[in-house]
């Protein structure tokens, strides 16, 4: 199928299918999939300024499903959304003037630039999520180990529902004291600086104008170890975010030529059914083993971006 | 007699089936027809071009979250 807009002759069928486990996975780790979504089109030959605008267009469709559910379910806070939905479009618009600038250099170097930071930004998350999951596993078996032998509950002892070895840092956090100060019912949250609030919305921004996606690969883990956000509301609030910024960035990118709506639609079609499947299968799994199982996803997207930079080489 | 679970990964896959075969009908009959009208509007009128693809994107998924869930009721009811 020829799709006119960036010149490209990709098979539908590839589109689809990538849109359904992109969706699953969405679905499942509440992410945009963006990670997967941009080396997928990357790797059949679509230039990176469209990856990065026709990707943010195909996860507002994905998320306005997504987050309608969240909304139901009473895991979106509101308050916490709007906020962060300010410093978002700040940061967007500062990654998609990146883009705009390394044009001027060529298209080569947008895609060399733009593929060596994702590749980095994917390990990067990789690394730290896997050793996260793990400490947290670790911490929680000792405090099991502990509770057998004391004959204490492993609640007496201070275990959580949702717990992360890094909640100290949001504590950390928490304590800073830069005026105007915050209440986030919702999160369960007494004081945080509204500061605090918009920069962690301002670099995700960043991320998610330059590289493309919502970059709740980047947000979501970043409201949960720094801002101490319970990891469903996480999850809601992001995804009622992203509906948002990223109606936004697809504006703003269509605009400056970088949206192929047609790539997104048809990926799109695919990805609605694969984030059911995928929202459905999350109570059978839950706790830190589901951020364990998440740790191979964006190294997988960094060896196909890594593979078409070196080869030069599209698997069309 | 069918168990339980074979019966519910036979329903899945009917309904599966079903939404691929809409789903290929919507692409080449709905998507391929705006194609030309969309490169059209790409090239000359790029603001108008931009809250059009928005308007599609999120069109689309109001559409297909509604079909989707009908699917997903269709297979927990069969399944029960």
């Amino acid at each position: 199928m020829d799709f006119l807009v960036s010149q490209t002759h990709i098979s539908p069928f590839y589109l689809v299918i990538i849109g359904f486990i992109i969706g699953i996975l969405g679905g499942f780790f509440g992410v945009g999939g963006s990670f997967l979504a941009g080396p997928a089109l990357f790797a059949v030959g679509v230039p990176m300024n469209f990856v990065v605008g026709t990707d943010l267009a195909h996860i507002v469709g994905k998320s306005i499903v997504a987050a309608k559910k969240h909304r139901a379910l009473g895991n979106v806070d509101l308050k916490l959304g709007f906020i962060m939905v300010i410093g978002t479009i700040a940061g967007v618009e500062v990654g998609a003037q990146g883009i705009e600038w390394l044009k001027h250099f060529g298209q080569a170097n947008v895609d060399q630039v733009v593929g060596i930071i994702f590749v980095v930004v994917l390990i990067s998350i990789s690394a730290f999520v896997g050793w996260e999951s793990w400490q947290t596993i670790k911490m929680q078996r000792d405090r099991e180990r502990e509770a057998e032998m004391s004959g204490v509950g492993a609640r007496e002892l201070g275990a959580k529902e949702d717990e992360s070895a890094f909640d100290h840092i949001a504590r950390k956090i928490h304590g800073i004291k830069l005026r105007p100060m915050m209440k986030l019912r919702v999160s369960g949250i007494e004081r945080v600086s509204l500061w605090a609030i918009l920069l962690v919305a301002f670099v995700g921004g960043v991320f998610s104008g330059f590289l493309g996606g919502g970059a709740g690969y980047i947000r979501m883990p970043a409201m949960v170890y720094l801002l101490g956000v319970p990891t469903h509301v996480a999850v809601g609030t992001d995804l009622f975010e992203i509906v948002i910024s990223a109606s936004y960035g697809t504006l703003t990118h269509a605009i400056k030529g970088n949206v192929d709506i047609m790539i997104a639609l048809v990926m799109h079609t695919g990805a609605a059914i694969g984030a059911q499947i995928g929202a459905s299968s999350t109570e059978y799994f839950r706790g830190p083993k589901i951020r364990l199982a998440f740790v191979p996803l964006p190294l997988i997207g960094a060896a196909i971006v890594i593979y078409s930079l070196l080869s030069g080489k599209h698997l069309k | 007699m069918e168990d339980k679970p074979t019966h519910a990964a036979r329903s899945f896959l009917i309904e599966l089936l079903v939404y691929a075969g809409l789903v290929v009908v919507y692409v080449f009959f709905v998507i391929a027809f705006l194609g030309n009208r969309l490169d059209a509007l790409y090239q000359h009128h790029k603001i108008r071009y931009a809250f059009a693809a928005l308007l599609l994107i999120i069109g689309q998924g109001v559409v297909l979250e509604m079909v989707t869930s009908i699917l997903l009721k269709l297979i927990r009811s069969r399944s029960e």
